[in-house]
């Protein structure tokens, strides 16, 4: 191994380190999210559907990396400007760009996975919904033991390939100075002036990370469609 | 300045805003998302086409093509699309011995590679499309005795467009978002005028927010014109 391969190999190793903190942490949290946000957008009551609808149009109208941008300069910017803030405990943690990528790509995924679910509690017949009120059972009830397990096996394939997009978007976090598996690429290109190898390496690094994804997802799926 | 009427000069037109230059960008990645969603439709289809053929080298080759988009970053694909189209161009032109400065247009540049990953994303829906005809049609047209190409020019395409029309408009407004990736490859595009006009003024959440709106008001329109766009193709005598 030349020098370049093996300096290039230790960036990369550190970037995917972050990559797959970030994709996890945003997965965990934006899937979570999601449940609630889904059930906000199908209330009857317009106080709860409207802001919900209005949080899901927001994120899911306007690219990623305007998103990443308006959170960590335009926020960011306001935060700083605040004494409160810019002189609490927290600030070296505000300063960093780790905590924006975390939110806003939690936020994504939670309002991209909350249409996926609100579809998939829809599409689930209405008789399902009037069986359980026969037996008696609460609205909440229902919900928790008779419309989410279904929908959940429905929207599964759709919520596996959100969390691909997810592990792709986690890529932008380079662009507000995150420094993983893309931001180690970038660094190799600008230092070492070779194109090819870091960009090759890192989409390597990015195709495994999404094989694997793809995979554990696919396991799940089969599981899920054993049981009943 | 006082801040609470300072962003209204600041989005202004002329010398004291730089609501002109947003709107040159807005239209900019208009044009840019048009022309990459041009260029990935006619990949997608012949990704498609290929992916359902029976040549087995034309399948893996798409199957291969489809697999890397969407699994590799797209901005990961726009930057090596970027540089291996720059470089194999440069060594094109200056083979030929035109001229030893060679630089690619930006539009050209941004449209091919935002282009090729849409094309993956197109050849998944058309493909899915021309699956979902039913083979009757394809059988009638041969018994007909129209040849392969007029079958599927003639039959296949026209069938598809009411099929595919969801996942298109879907793709239109990927691609409107993805339109600001190419900023990062340095091509002035909304997102990248608004950040220069950011740093200029150092009034970030103004321009950030005035983007997202621009983007907000872009895909909204698009999502009612492509929903009345399929309420017109769909064809009540057909549905079951």
């Amino acid at each position: 191994m030349t020098e370049f391969e093996g300096y290039l190999a230790s960036q990369l190793l550190t970037g995917i380190q972050t990559t797959i903190v970030l994709f996890a942490g945003c997965a965990v949290i934006g899937n979570l999210l999601a449940i609630p946000i889904a059930l906000a957008r199908l209330s009857s009551s317009r106080w709860v559907r409207y802001p919900a609808d209005a949080f899901a149009l927001a994120f899911r109208g306007t690219p990623l990396l305007v998103q990443l941008y308006l959170c960590y300069y335009g926020v960011g910017q306001i935060l700083s400007g605040i004494p409160a803030i810019r002189y609490s405990v927290m600030w070296p943690l505000l300063r960093g760009a780790s905590c924006y990528a975390f939110f806003v790509l939690s936020l994504n995924t939670a309002a991209y996975c909350s249409e996926i679910w609100k579809g998939a509690i829809r599409s689930i017949p209405e008789g399902q919904r009037e069986a359980g009120q026969s037996l008696g059972l609460s609205k909440t009830r229902i919900m928790i033991s008779v419309l989410l397990p279904q929908a959940f096996r429905l929207a599964l394939p759709a919520i596996g390939g959100q969390n691909i997009l997810l592990l792709k978007g986690t890529a932008l976090a380079s662009t507000i100075t995150v420094f993983e598996l893309m931001g180690a690429a970038n660094l190799v290109r600008a230092q070492t002036f070779r194109v090819y190898e870091p960009l090759f390496a890192a989409a390597l690094g990015y195709f495994l990370l999404a094989v694997l994804v793809t995979t554990g997802f696919g396991f799940f799926e089969r599981r899920l469609a054993r049981r009943y | 300045m006082n801040p609470t009427a300072s962003w209204l000069t600041l989005l202004s037109f002329g010398d004291q805003g730089w609501g002109d230059e947003l709107l040159f960008g807005a239209c900019l990645s208009l044009g840019i998302a048009m022309s990459a969603y041009l260029v990935g439709m006619v990949l997608g289809l012949v990704g498609a086409v290929a992916k359902i053929s029976k040549n087995r080298l034309a399948g893996a080759t798409a199957g291969a093509y489809t697999t890397i988009i969407r699994s590799v970053p797209d901005i990961l694909i726009i930057f090596l699309i970027y540089y291996s189209a720059t470089d194999a161009l440069r060594w094109v032109v200056s083979f030929t011995g035109l001229t030893s400065q060679f630089q690619l247009n930006g539009f050209v540049a941004a449209t091919l590679s935002l282009g090729v990953v849409q094309g993956g994303y197109s050849t998944e829906v058309l493909r899915g499309a021309i699956v979902a005809i039913p083979k009757g049609q394809i059988e009638a047209a041969h018994a007909l005795g129209l040849t392969r190409r007029q079958t599927f020019f003639l039959v296949t395409l026209p069938q598809m467009v009411p099929l595919a029309l969801p996942g298109l408009g879907n793709l239109w407004l990927v691609v409107l978002k993805e339109s600001s990736l190419v900023s990062l490859i340095g091509f002035t595009e909304l997102v990248l005028a608004g950040k220069m006009a950011a740093g200029a003024t150092h009034d970030y959440f103004v321009f950030y927010c005035a983007i997202a709106f621009v983007f907000l008001v872009m895909s909204g329109v698009s999502a009612l014109l492509f929903q009345s766009l399929e309420a017109a193709t769909a064809n009540p005598g057909r549905r079951k």
